[in-house]
């Protein structure tokens, strides 16, 4: 039984790992500009989808195919922001996060039909040997999973704490206007959010491919449960959304293996209503007040 | 010389004469038209797009070679997006405008059931693709249908079971219809096979990780696992089982008997056991088995039209359209005389299996439609 748990907690991390990952991308572009981007999956099965057209159809270099997918993926990231949400600056949020339903909608339709529907598989990065770990089994790609991940949110943090323009969109999500009356350019951090959030998007899909497969249609599932981290984490683009994307991998995990393997997908989505019931600011952010 | 020349004209009236004639006679007989209903885009379109594909090939192939009894035949084939209620609409047409004949799908047993209905009402013969076994039971007497029933793979794979002498077995499908059917077959059938089932589980069709299930099973006392999907879902298994190190054989069903699923299970996929139609292994099978000329036309065929293997979904089409092609060859095209022809057909080896209606049966097919394959160096090896 012991070694069963181990198990169940070993493949929740990698999956929570996913989700942190695609949850902070939410949570960076929630902070700089208000709004619940729902294209954020979409960025995720850019990241798998585009790795394996270069890598099948071109025959790049698995490392380099990953490199042009990382760097396609941003640049629709920036051309979405300019042409979706831009010229709508003075939309309500509401409107825009319809908006990014659409975008999301349409990105989904143009993959699907210049990459077909079939499900496809991209090689691991390194062997494909099952490790063992005190009785449980982890696959090379999972460690690979989770060291990019933290290195992913190693560098964020670096950039949000310690580079200007971090702490100019910090200052942003913060008071928009307080960071423009300091000079803050408000809309090029909105850009710079969006190209950092489709950036790990498709970062998340493209170490994922391997083990999951990718298809056009992965980016839902995994947008909502990355969503459902953020939500977790009180929307910080830190810690709480790692502790949020891990807690509801685990989870699940646990639910599938000890409960029902049919209450999966529902685990993930009764914790998120439940914190948006009881703990609307995040299980780790203490309620904000309004101060007059 | 006059002579001459007025014979030699007299011969060309003549010839011009008999050609206006035989010309006349392929106008005065206006074809058969037959309807198709298939979920040629949308999320079936996996099934509808080489179903629409191969019955407009087989329809020109038979026109091609002289129609039925001089009189060509036409295909009407509307897009039901695996839609019931587009599949209703469609059927609608093909019944009351276009005055087919006969009906060839739909795709899906959803949209199958949909048009039931209005088939039986309209007294039009209809030989669905759909494998969903509300089709053909109770018996509807304007139904027919050609894919082979769920039940008739679990049959096999409980067969191969008994002879390894398994008796604890784990399922684990997917929660989809496919699934759902497939795992309702496996429980009713178990007793009869002498088969205890010890763990149940299941897994969506969009999940990304089993290793939660497949730990369980491999801590339970199962010596066998069974899995009932369609791609991606079960190469992700065989996947993550490789991972865990389960050690158990593992079986499949037919939903995965195509080339995309080893490619996608890659090396996990070795050593894995399915049911499946014969199609995948055409070249493999004796030149005894009864279908090997259906089934390597209808590949070569197939293959030089579309670029593509022939899948079983082609097939199921395939047979439809052949099925409908004796009806009428023996009986006429009235749509009376077709039902009770498709009844009455014998021993006609398509490419599903080998097709036996009668009033009590109109699926057909017995579980010798079924063979059983093993992966083996990335490729399908037949198992006896």
């Amino acid at each position: 039984m012991a070694h069963q748990i181990l198990q169940y907690m070993l493949s929740g991390l990698s999956t929570g790992a996913i989700y942190s990952l695609i949850g902070i991308g939410f949570a960076i572009i929630y902070n700089s500009t208000g709004i619940i981007n729902f294209a954020q999956g979409e960025f995720v099965m850019l990241g798998g989808m585009l790795t394996y057209v270069f890598l099948a159809l071109f025959d790049f270099p698995l490392p380099a195919a990953m490199g042009l997918a990382v760097v396609l993926t941003t640049a629709v990231g920036v051309v979405f922001e300019r042409l979706a949400i831009r010229p709508l600056r003075n939309a309500t949020p509401l409107s825009l996060v319809i908006i990014t339903i659409g975008g999301s909608i349409l990105i989904r339709g143009i993959a699907m039909l210049q990459f077909g529907k079939d499900t496809h598989a991209i090689p691991a990065f390194s062997s494909n040997e099952p490790l063992t770990l005190a009785g449980a089994t982890v696959l090379p790609q999972h460690l690979w999973i989770l060291g990019i991940t933290l290195c992913i949110i190693a560098v964020n943090r670096f950039f949000f704490f310690h580079t200007i323009n971090g702490k100019a969109m910090r200052a942003c999500s913060h008071n928009r206007r307080a960071a423009s009356l300091v000079g803050i350019g408000v809309k090029r951090m909105v850009l710079i959010s969006f190209a950092i959030s489709s950036a790990m998007g498709s970062v998340a899909g493209i170490i994922t491919a391997p083990l999951t497969m990718t298809s056009y249609d992965v980016g839902i599932m995994l947008g909502l449960k990355g969503f459902c981290a953020a939500i977790i984490g009180g929307m910080s683009s830190g810690i709480g959304t790692v502790f949020g994307g891990l807690l509801l991998g685990v989870l699940e995990s646990l639910g599938a293996g000890l409960i029902s393997s049919g209450y999966k997908d529902a685990i993930a989505f009764i914790i998120l209503l439940l914190i948006l019931f009881i703990r609307p600011q995040g299980l780790f952010r203490k309620a904000e007040t309004e101060r007059v | 010389m006059t002579g001459k020349t007025g014979k030699s004209v007299k011969t060309a009236m003549l010839a011009l004469g008999l050609l206006l004639l035989t010309a006349a006679g392929a106008w005065s007989a206006p074809p058969i038209k037959i309807g198709g209903l298939f979920s040629i885009t949308g999320p079936a379109s996996f099934l509808g797009e080489p179903e629409r594909n191969t019955a407009q090939m087989v329809v020109n192939e038979i026109n091609a070679a002289g129609g039925i009894k001089g009189r060509k035949l036409q295909l009407i084939a509307y897009d039901t997006q695996g839609d019931a209620t587009r599949a209703v609409q469609a059927a609608t047409r093909l019944i009351k405008e276009d005055r087919v004949v006969a009906i060839v799908g739909p795709s899906t047993t959803g949209d199958t059931m949909a048009v039931i209905p209005l088939v039986q009402r309209a007294e039009i013969p209809l030989v669905s693709c759909a494998a969903g076994i509300r089709i053909t039971e109770p018996v509807k007497p304007w139904v027919f249908k050609t894919a082979q029933n769920d039940y008739l793979a679990v049959q096999r794979i409980y067969e191969h079971l008994t002879r390894k002498r398994i008796k604890r077995i784990a399922l684990l499908t997917v929660s989809d219809s496919f699934g759902s059917s497939g795992r309702e077959q496996l429980k009713s059938q178990a007793k009869r096979y002498g088969m205890e089932i010890v763990s149940d589980d299941t897994y969506g069709p969009k999940d990304t990780d089993m290793t939660p299930q497949l730990t369980k099973i491999r801590g339970g006392k199962a010596q066998a696992l069974i899995c009932w999907g369609t791609n991606p879902g079960p190469a992700l298994i065989a996947r993550n089982a490789k991972q865990l190190g389960v050690k158990l054989p593992l079986y499949m069903s037919h939903g995965v008997s195509s080339k995309k699923f080893i490619d996608l299970a890659g090396g996990a996929a070795e050593g894995i056991i399915l049911p499946s139609g014969r199609v995948l292994v055409a070249d493999l099978l004796p030149k005894s088995d009864k279908q090997k000329k259906a089934l390597l036309s209808f590949v070569r065929d197939y293959q030089k039209h579309f670029r593509a293997e022939g899948d079983h979904f082609g097939g199921h089409a395939w047979d439809a359209v052949m099925l409908l092609k004796g009806a009428i060859e023996r009986g006429g095209d009235s749509p009376a005389a077709i039902r009770n022809q498709l009844e009455k057909t014998r021993n006609f080896a398509g490419i599903g299996g080998i097709f036996s209606y009668s009033p009590t049966d109109h699926s057909g097919l017995t579980k010798d439609a079924f063979v059983m394959l093993e992966v083996r160096g990335k490729d399908w090896a037949l198992l006896k």
